[in-house]
C-alpha cells in the first residue's frame, strides 16, 4: 500500500480483504473536511469505498490472490471522488436486484452496490464494469492532507 | 473486531468492539453458530462501541437472525449508532431486527 503521487492518493492493494479496513482507514486519514460534513466524510464515503473495494476482491477478482485492486482517490473542487479498479472480466450493475424489495431483504449479499448508491452522490462504471467511480460532493471543498488542495 | 460474549439468565450477548466488516464477520458469525450448535437460542449483539457496519456485516446478521429462527430462537440487536441506525433504514433491515436503544432493554423480557 504506497501513496505513489504527492497530488492525488494512489494505493494498489492485494486480492486480501483483511487489507480493506486499514487501506479504508489510510484513505480516510488522509482527508480532512469542516466538521459539518464529517458525518458524510465518516459514514458515506467510508462504507462507500469499504463496498467498492469489498466488491473488487470478492466478486472482480473473485478472491484470486494474484491479482491487485487499483484505488485513485482525489479531493478537491467541491467533491471527493474514489475509482477503484480490479483485474476481473466486469459485470453489468444493472443486473444487480434491489435488496430492498420484499423477496431479497432475507438474502446475505447483494447489499453494496444499493449502499454505494444510497450514500454517494455519484456513482458510476465503465463499459467493461471492472471500475468504479464514486463522488461525494462537499460544501466546503475539502482537502487530501499532503496532497491535492481544494 | 472483538467481541465478548456473557450469559444473562438464558440469553447470550455478545458484545461488538469495533467495525463489522467484511475482513472480520466471520469471526462473529462463528461464535454465534457454536452458541446455538450448543443450544442457546437466545441472542443480543450490542453494538455500542461499533462505528460501522458494512454490507457483508449487515448480511451475516440476515444470515445469524434466520438460523436463529430455523432453531425457534431470535436475534435482537441493541445500541445502534446514528450511523447504523441510517444503514438499517437504508436497507430497510429496521424492519427484520428487534432493535432496543441500550443492552439492558434488549434483554428486558427477553
Amino acid at each position: 500500500m504506497n501513496p505513489l503521487s504527492d497530488r492525488d492518493l494512489v494505493l494498489e492493494l492485494p486480492t486480501d480483504i483483511q487489507s480493506i479496513e486499514n487501506a479504508v482507514e489510510f484513505v480516510m486519514s488522509r482527508c480532512s473536511t469542516c466538521s459539518d460534513e464529517a458525518k458524510r466524510l465518516n459514514l458515506n464515503f467510508r462504507v462507500g469505498l469499504t463496498e467498492a473495494l469489498s466488491n473488487a476482491m470478492l466478486y472482480g477478482n473473485a478472491h484470486d490472490p494474484s491479482k491487485r485492486v487499483l484505488v485513485e482517490v482525489t479531493m478537491g473542487h467541491g467533491r471527493l471522488q474514489a475509482t477503484v479498479k480490479d483485474q476481473g472480466a466486469g459485470f453489468d450493475p444493472a443486473s444487480v436486484p434491489d435488496p430492498t424489495r420484499p423477496e431479497n431483504l432475507t438474502r446475505e449479499c447483494g447489499r453494496g452496490l444499493f449502499l454505494m448508491r444510497q450514500l454517494l452522490d455519484d456513482v458510476s462504471y465503465n463499459d467493461r464494469g471492472n471500475e468504479v467511480t464514486l463522488v461525494l460532493r462537499l460544501d466546503s471543498g475539502g482537502a487530501l492532507e499532503g496532497g491535492a488542495q481544494a | 473486531m472483538s467481541f465478548q460474549v456473557s450469559q444473562n439468565d438464558g440469553v447470550t450477548l455478545i458484545e461488538v468492539e469495533g467495525q463489522l466488516i467484511v475482513g472480520n464477520r466471520q469471526e462473529l458469525k462463528q461464535q454465534v453458530l457454536d452458541q446455538l450448535e450448543g443450544g442457546d437460542l437466545k441472542f443480543v449483539i450490542d453494538f455500542a462501541n461499533t462505528g460501522y457496519i458494512d454490507s457483508s456485516g449487515l448480511g451475516v446478521l440476515v444470515s445469524l437472525s434466520k438460523k436463529i429462527r430455523e432453531q425457534g430462537g431470535e436475534l435482537r440487536l441493541a445500541s445502534l449508532n446514528e450511523d447504523l441506525r441510517t444503514l438499517f433504514e437504508l436497507t430497510k433491515l429496521d424492519t427484520l431486527f428487534r432493535i432496543a436503544d441500550s443492552k439492558e432493554k434488549a434483554l428486558e423480557g427477553f
